[in-house]
């Protein structure tokens, strides 16, 4: 650098005269001394070209600090420049001698007191950014004084004085008052100041995430909103930014909010439409969909974001990565226009990445024909990179736009027979996802593509291939030699080839067993034996031990039926999205990251949420609280537990060899082998993007009988159990999350006997709206030496109750009742105890109702909403089981989202869509919804199609599964359809009960 | 906020480099440097790269790197923004942006940066505020301030900077009152090869010089306002005249200045001015290839279409060109493959042709790629779209002002496929 600079020098000395450049010549050796003698000058000109000099060579880096007194010396004057200058030097050196830079504070106390505003500002500005503590203590009066200073220009230049002082030492800040002096300039009468300030506040909040500074409230807000339309564009920016953290009252307010920021889209400074679009995107959430403004707003919206694509490529770039989340949360505002996508010839390659990206999101029926082509088009540029994504986009497109698939796999075909070797090795791993989602229809192009095969240099085409040749193993004539080819540089390949390799050739075998014998020895050797890779190992062996013991089973789990991969797997996660749409505009947007995820030094930034335009976002809340409340608590103790929990113990109904250890513990581990074994078998299954949920059918020890009848009855197939297991993980994410909702504290009733014999005429109604059934008998009186037990289940203000009749039939006195449950699949236990607090004497009856929560020990229960109760008293130990209507479960807050509904009905597959008819209901579909409602199973929307009302509904289960069902009514057709989706498939069935039973009552 | 900035020329070397909190060693650059090597062009350097402590936010503007490092969350296009204002600022002040030109002003460069940023916040980034605290050179003054022992340096507070009208400064004299407007549209195209229209979008702006005395207001209002749905605006224009009644309403800043940049998006029908015919082709024998280029009028309003220029970008493989122009000239450059075809007027009785042969490396598989054409041109008197501008008043100052309007249409990213 030095060599350079000197040599710049050099060139410069032949230079004009007139420029600055002159002021280079004089740093060459030695020049240091000159320079000192030049500042020492009692010429003032020569003086300041001395100082010209020094902030010549100070700019270049070179270290000029040497010459520190002497700078400082020149620092009283009255030449405006020469001060200037000499602050430039200050501010750069003062930190290296910070002694020095005491000799410095009195002219800088002076100048704040001088006259001339200029001055004022320039010194309080100057002194701010010397970043030496025993200056500081000396710049908190001068401040003071510029804060309120009759001079708007010297405010707004001690505002931002007050953040620099913050960063070099917070505590003095709040020690003197500066926040406070801070806030009420949000109210001064300039509008620049209010920037400033609300600038200043910003940055300072930055790093106390916590303290309230920024007490944004409707006052505040309008005062925001009137300096918003007069100060500079920068000011703008930072009041959009603070106006984005505010969370209206209301819709109206909002509105209110979005009228007056719309006009910013028209800015000529695209900081300020990005920061302007922040607001409007967040506001818009609360807005209700059908307002007239709603709409208007929308269209508003596309304009400014296409202009923003016509600016340089730099603002391009961070455009469309903004773009890209707008468009994932709303489609409608640039759906037509596409073409502004179009990528250019001389785009640069960052954005014509990432509008490739974007072109695929909004990839349609309707446009399709046109990406198409464009896409068709990009395949052939120079760029490698490009070309590659491309490539991968005409297949997401195939995914995306059923329609098009076919148009994508021809135009994917003639690409391959351009022979460009990186463009066929792309072809061919997007191919593989055709087959996942379509399968059974485009296999006629696996010939061509097993031509191609030698030319596979990189990995994932080669496991690509390799996996297509497995799984279609049964077509391809040669299969068998075109793995053995793979498998002679076996060691050699990547650990992502050799996995799909072992599977790839185990396929093969199950398929045809007899000529591929010697080939799946010799693979399973290499993986088990050869390899220190323990995935690969570890796969080897599950498969060796599985075609040893049993050749069936491992049929059954290697050639399971796969889950279709879902159209879109690069979408964001909607919680993240959300927040990612209130940081639009930040570095956050341009990583598509939460900024706690990056940003140094945030000391626990805030996870900002978009508002939510009905109050479910708002109960969520506290309902979670409460929950979390609940699982912290111990669970209640009976008082005579100790025999009783042994008894329960010898109650469970697994085999005695595996009931070991204590509850919790157990469904810990439980919980733990579940994980393990799903993480390993997806992987197993040939493709990592999606675990599929059927492979957990291996867990071996507990079903025995289950290789010989694959198709035999219901209660022991392969399937059933297979369900029974793979749907643990469901369960048990509801298990890892509190459960939802269940407020913590509730009385419980206290059931006095004689309140309870009156009520018995009409209370066992449903005063809630909730359905529950009549009391069943649970426990003849035969059975348990005379108490007999009835009762049912109900969801009374959103409490889980057990009623209970219990009945003497005996002819002694019962007292010291108990109540425990088994574990079951829900986690119900009590939430207190059993209130029975009078002697039961003959003959006579108690009603006692019981809270229950979800918070006990979970283990999955066949049927699945069996529930085993033992009961003590006096005499002995009871046991019986009954089952509860799973509408007992599903929680207040189960309405969902439109939006997210609509994702998650995509998201789940299609085969496990359930179907189910219920006849004989003659309600119509209002008064059915309204039904339904009752047992809090919401109907988020209506659409009538040829005079058949769909119902979309959607509830949530205690353990946060959500069910999501259309609902099908015909007026004047007494039969129901109901199609259900839910991850976890297996309560498919116990919810259609639950609405037989909640429309038939 | 905007901690440092460091200026970087093509060959790699920090020649500036500016802390507006504490030093960063430059060595933080080092990260940008590597993501420089990486792109090979200097076009494609990602604009966002993350270091372990740091974010750098660059720009690329005349054969300079600027380079910003931030610390904290701060919205990047507030950054990019900065930065191109920094550029703006410069080639306002020097007449270019150049590492010659920022190395001979540098002391003038350091001021404006000091003037532009207070800890990382914009302070003054409007043109005509900077120039009244800080003058720009001129050959005479500096004679001057020799002379003088004056400064470069105005005393006195910019007042434009606290009032509602910070874009103008008070106390505006000229002799001759005048204002004048240029309305220029520039077409984004992409055409395909059977010569259909894939996109067409104009990009128009309105760009002023106004040189009147105190303080005017102006009213533009157009024909065919309707033209206008996606527009911005110099801060001075009044959004709620726009928005009611579709006329500008302003009082301009003093000197040159962008009133509005407009988009005509792909949704309205876009004249192509010109159509081109060609042909290029390269055999898998002989290792050469043929080209044929001519170009016609379309939609051109009756106006001459001047300046045309094509810009062949050629793939690796093409050694030489052998061509005929039947209108002005070419010249092909080996080392960047680009072919230039600068043909002047449209003579539409007379087309423009370039026809001839390409030779090419020899054993080399043929290229791939298909090279695109750009169009370059320019037509005077014509706003493509049709936009017209139908009466300028002024009110609030009593002389008459001399005013005029010119149009010219050039061509933006015109690109055809082959």
């Amino acid at each position: 650098m030095q060599e350079w600079a000197n040599q710049l020098c050099e060139n410069r000395q032949f230079g004009s005269k007139m420029t600055d450049s002159k002021y280079f010549t004089t740093t060459k050796k030695g020049e240091i001394f000159e320079l000192k003698a030049e500042l020492n000058s009692d010429k003032k000109e020569k003086k300041k070209e001395a100082v010209k000099k020094v902030i010549a060579s100070m700019t270049v880096g070179k270290d000029v600090s040497a010459l520190f007194p002497d700078v400082v010396n020149c620092m009283q004057t009255d030449n405006l420049e020469l001060k200037k200058l000499v602050y430039l030097y200050l501010m750069n050196y003062a930190k290296s001698q910070p002694d020095m830079a005491i000799m410095a504070v009195n002219t800088f106390v002076k100048d704040c007191e001088d006259p001339n505003p200029l001055i004022r500002a320039l010194a309080v500005r100057t002194m701010g950014c010397i970043r030496v503590d025993k200056i500081t203590e000396y710049l908190c009066e001068p401040l003071r004084k510029c804060l309120k200073d009759e001079d708007p220009y010297v405010r707004k230049t001690a505002a931002v004085c007050v953040a620099k002082l913050h960063d070099i030492n917070a505590q003095l800040v709040e020690d003197q008052g500066f926040l406070d002096t801070l806030k009420d300039l949000i109210s001064d009468s300039n509008p620049m100041v209010v920037a400033n300030a609300v600038a200043a506040l910003s940055e300072i909040a930055e790093s106390h995430p916590n303290s309230n500074l920024m007490d944004l409230n409707p006052q505040t807000i309008n005062k925001l909103l009137t300096a918003l339309n007069e100060c500079t564009e920068w000011g703008q920016i930072f009041i959009l930014d603070c106006l984005a953290n505010y969370t209206p009252r209301d819709d109206r307010e909002s509105q209110s909010i979005c009228e007056r920021v719309t006009p910013r889209l028209s800015h000529a400074n695209s900081a300020v439409v990005l920061s302007a679009v922040k607001v409007l995107m967040k506001f818009m959430e609360m807005l209700p969909k059908d307002l007239d403004y709603y709409g208007t707003l929308l269209k508003k919206l596309a304009p400014p974001l296409v202009t923003l694509l016509s600016a340089e490529p730099e603002l391009q770039y961070v455009a469309l990565r903004n773009i890209n989340l707008i468009v994932q949360r709303r489609p409608e505002i640039l759906k037509h226009e596409m073409k502004v996508f179009f990528v250019k010839y001389n785009d640069p390659i960052y954005v014509k990445l990432e509008k490739l990206d974007i072109m695929i999101r909004l990839a349609s029926q309707a446009n399709i024909a046109q990406v198409l082509a464009e896409l068709k088009e990009y395949a052939t540029e120079v760029d490698v990179d490009f070309v590659r994504k491309a490539v991968r986009a005409i297949g997401r497109c195939a995914i995306k736009v059923e329609q098009s698939a076919e148009r994508c796999v021809s135009t994917l075909l003639d690409l391959i027979q351009t022979k460009v070797n990186y463009v066929v090795q792309e072809a061919i791993v997007v191919i593989k996802d055709i087959f996942r989602k379509y399968p059974n229809k485009y296999e006629s192009v696996i010939a061509t593509l097993c031509e191609n095969l030698d030319s596979l240099d990189e990995p994932e085409a080669r496991a690509a291939m390799i996996w297509i040749v497995g799984e279609y193993a049964e077509r391809i004539d040669n299969a068998d030699e075109l793995l053995e080819s793979f498998l002679e540089g076996f060691h050699d390949e990547s650990t992502q080839v050799q996995l799909q390799l072992l599977t790839a050739i185990v396929k093969l075998f199950l398929k045809k067993p007899t000529e591929t014998q010697e080939l799946v020895q010799q693979v399973l050797s290499l993986a088990t034996q050869d390899s220190d890779n323990p995935d690969l190992r570890d796969r080897g062996y599950i498969y060796w031990r599985l075609l040893s013991t049993d050749p069936v089973a491992a049929k059954e789990v290697v050639l399971a039926e796969k889950p279709l991969i879902s159209e879109e797997t690069d979408l964001i996660e909607p919680t993240l999205l959300e927040e990612l749409i209130c940081h639009i505009g930040t570095l956050a947007s341009v990583y598509h990251k939460p900024p706690s995820a990056f940003v140094e030094g945030s000391r626990g930034v805030q996870h900002k949420r978009l508002p939510g335009s009905t109050e479910s976002g708002e109960s969520e809340s506290p309902d979670t609280a409460s929950a979390a409340a609940v699982s912290d608590a111990p669970p209640a103790v009976i008082p005579s537990q100790g025999d009783l929990l042994g008894d329960l113990l010898n109650l469970d109904l697994t085999p005695p060899t595996t009931a070991g250890p204590p509850p919790p513990a157990s469904s810990g581990m439980q919980m733990g082998a579940m994980d393990l074994l799903g993480g390993g078998l997806d992987s197993l299954m040939g493709d990592e993007s999606e675990p599929p949920p059927i492979p957990l059918r291996m867990d071996t020890p507990q079903s025995p009988q289950l290789p010989h009848q694959s198709p035999s009855p219901p209660d022991y197939s392969p399937t059933e159990l297979g369900g029974d297991l793979g749907g643990s993980p469901a369960i048990g994410a509801g298990f890892g999350a509190p459960p939802a909702a269940m407020p913590a504290s509730f009385s419980a009733p206290v059931s006095g006997g004689l309140d309870d014999l009156f009520d018995l005429g009409g209370g066992v109604g449903m005063p809630m709206g909730a359905y529950s059934a009549p009391k069943t008998v649970w426990l003849p009186a035969l059975k348990a030496k005379g108490l007999e037990i009835s009762g049912t289940f109900a969801r009374r203000s959103g409490v889980i109750q057990m009623e209970m009749t219990l009945t003497n039939k005996a002819m002694s006195v019962m007292t010291d009742f108990a109540i425990q449950f088994n574990r079951n699949s829900f986690g119900l236990a009590p939430a207190g105890p059993l209130q029975v607090l009078t002697p039961l004497s003959p003959n006579q009856s108690i009603e006692v109702t019981l809270p229950l929560n979800t918070v006990g020990p979970v283990m999955k229960m066949e049927p699945l909403n069996n529930l085993q109760v033992a009961v003590k008293n006096n005499i002995d130990v009871f046991y019986f089981s009954c089952q509860y209507p799973i509408s007992m479960l599903f929680v207040e807050d189960g309405k969902m989202e439109r939006q997210v509904f609509l994702a998650t009905w995509k998201d789940i597959p299609n085969d496990s869509e359930a179907q189910f008819q219920i006849k004989d209901c003659h309600l119509s579909s209002d008064a059915a919804s309204n039904k339904l409602q009752g047992s809090n199973i919401f109907t988020i929307a209506k659409r009538t199609v040829d005079g058949q009302d769909m119902l979309y509904q959607s509830m949530k289960l205690t353990n946060g599964i959500w069910v999501l069902t259309e609902m099908r009514v015909q007026a004047g057709n007494p039969v129901y359809t109901v199609s259900l989706k839910c991850r976890a498939a297996e309560v498919s069935q116990w919810v259609f009960q639950s609405y037989e039973a909640v429309l038939k009552n | 906020m905007i901690h440092s900035l460091f200026v970087i020329n093509h060959l790699g070397d920090i020649f500036l480099e500016k802390h507006w909190k504490s030093v960063i060693s430059r060595s933080v650059c080092d990260y940008f440097f590597e993501a420089r090597e990486k792109a090979v062009d200097p076009e494609n350097v990602p604009p966002v790269l993350q270091t372990p402590h740091h974010y750098l936010i660059s720009i690329y503007r005349g054969k300079l790197f600027f380079l910003s490092v931030i610390q904290t969350e701060v919205p990047p296009l507030f950054v990019i923004e900065f930065l191109h204002r920094v550029a703006d600022t410069f080639q306002d002040y020097f007449g270019e942006c150049s590492e010659s030109v920022i190395s001979d002003n540098v002391v003038i460069v350091y001021e404006l940066l000091e003037e532009m940023l207070d800890n990382g916040f914009p302070l003054a980034t409007e043109s005509n505020v900077l120039k009244e605290m800080i003058r720009p050179p001129n050959i005479l003054r500096s004679v001057v301030n020799t002379l003088t022992g004056g400064s470069n340096v105005g005393e006195t507070l910019p007042q434009g900077q606290l009032s509602n009208i910070p874009w103008r400064r008070a106390g505006v004299k000229y002799t001759n009152n005048e204002a004048y407007f240029d309305v220029t549209e520039e077409i984004d195209a992409i055409v395909d090869k059977s010569g259909t229209t894939v996109s067409a979008e104009i990009q128009g702006v309105i760009e002023a010089c106004v040189k009147l005395s105190g303080m005017p207001d102006l009213t533009m209002s157009f024909m065919n306002p309707r033209l206008l749905d996606d527009v911005s605006f110099h801060p001075c224009v009044r959004f709620r005249r726009w928005e009611s009644e579709r006329v500008l309403s302003f009082i301009p800043p003093d000197g040159n200045f962008t009133l509005m940049t407009y988009h005509i998006s792909s949704q309205n029908l876009v004249a192509i001015p010109v159509y081109v015919k060609q042909s290029i082709s390269f055999f898998e024998a002989g290792s050469c290839g043929r080209l044929d280029i001519t170009i016609g009028p379309k939609q051109t309003m009756g106006k001459t279409v001047e300046d045309l220029k094509v810009t062949v970008h050629m793939p690796k493989a093409v050694l030489n060109a052998n061509l005929t122009a039947s209108q002005g000239n070419y010249t092909y450059d080996f080392t960047t493959k680009l072919l230039v075809w600068d043909i002047g007027k449209l003579n539409p009785q007379k087309l423009p042709n370039l026809r001839g042969s390409l030779s090419m490396q020899t054993g080399v598989p043929n290229p791939e790629e298909n090279p695109s054409l750009n169009i370059d041109l320019k037509i005077q008197q014509l706003a493509i779209s049709g936009l017209k501008v139908s009466r300028l008043d002024m009110y609030g100052e009593m002389y008459k002002p001399f005013k005029g309007v010119k149009y010219v249409t050039k061509a933006g990213k015109f690109q055809v496929r082959t």
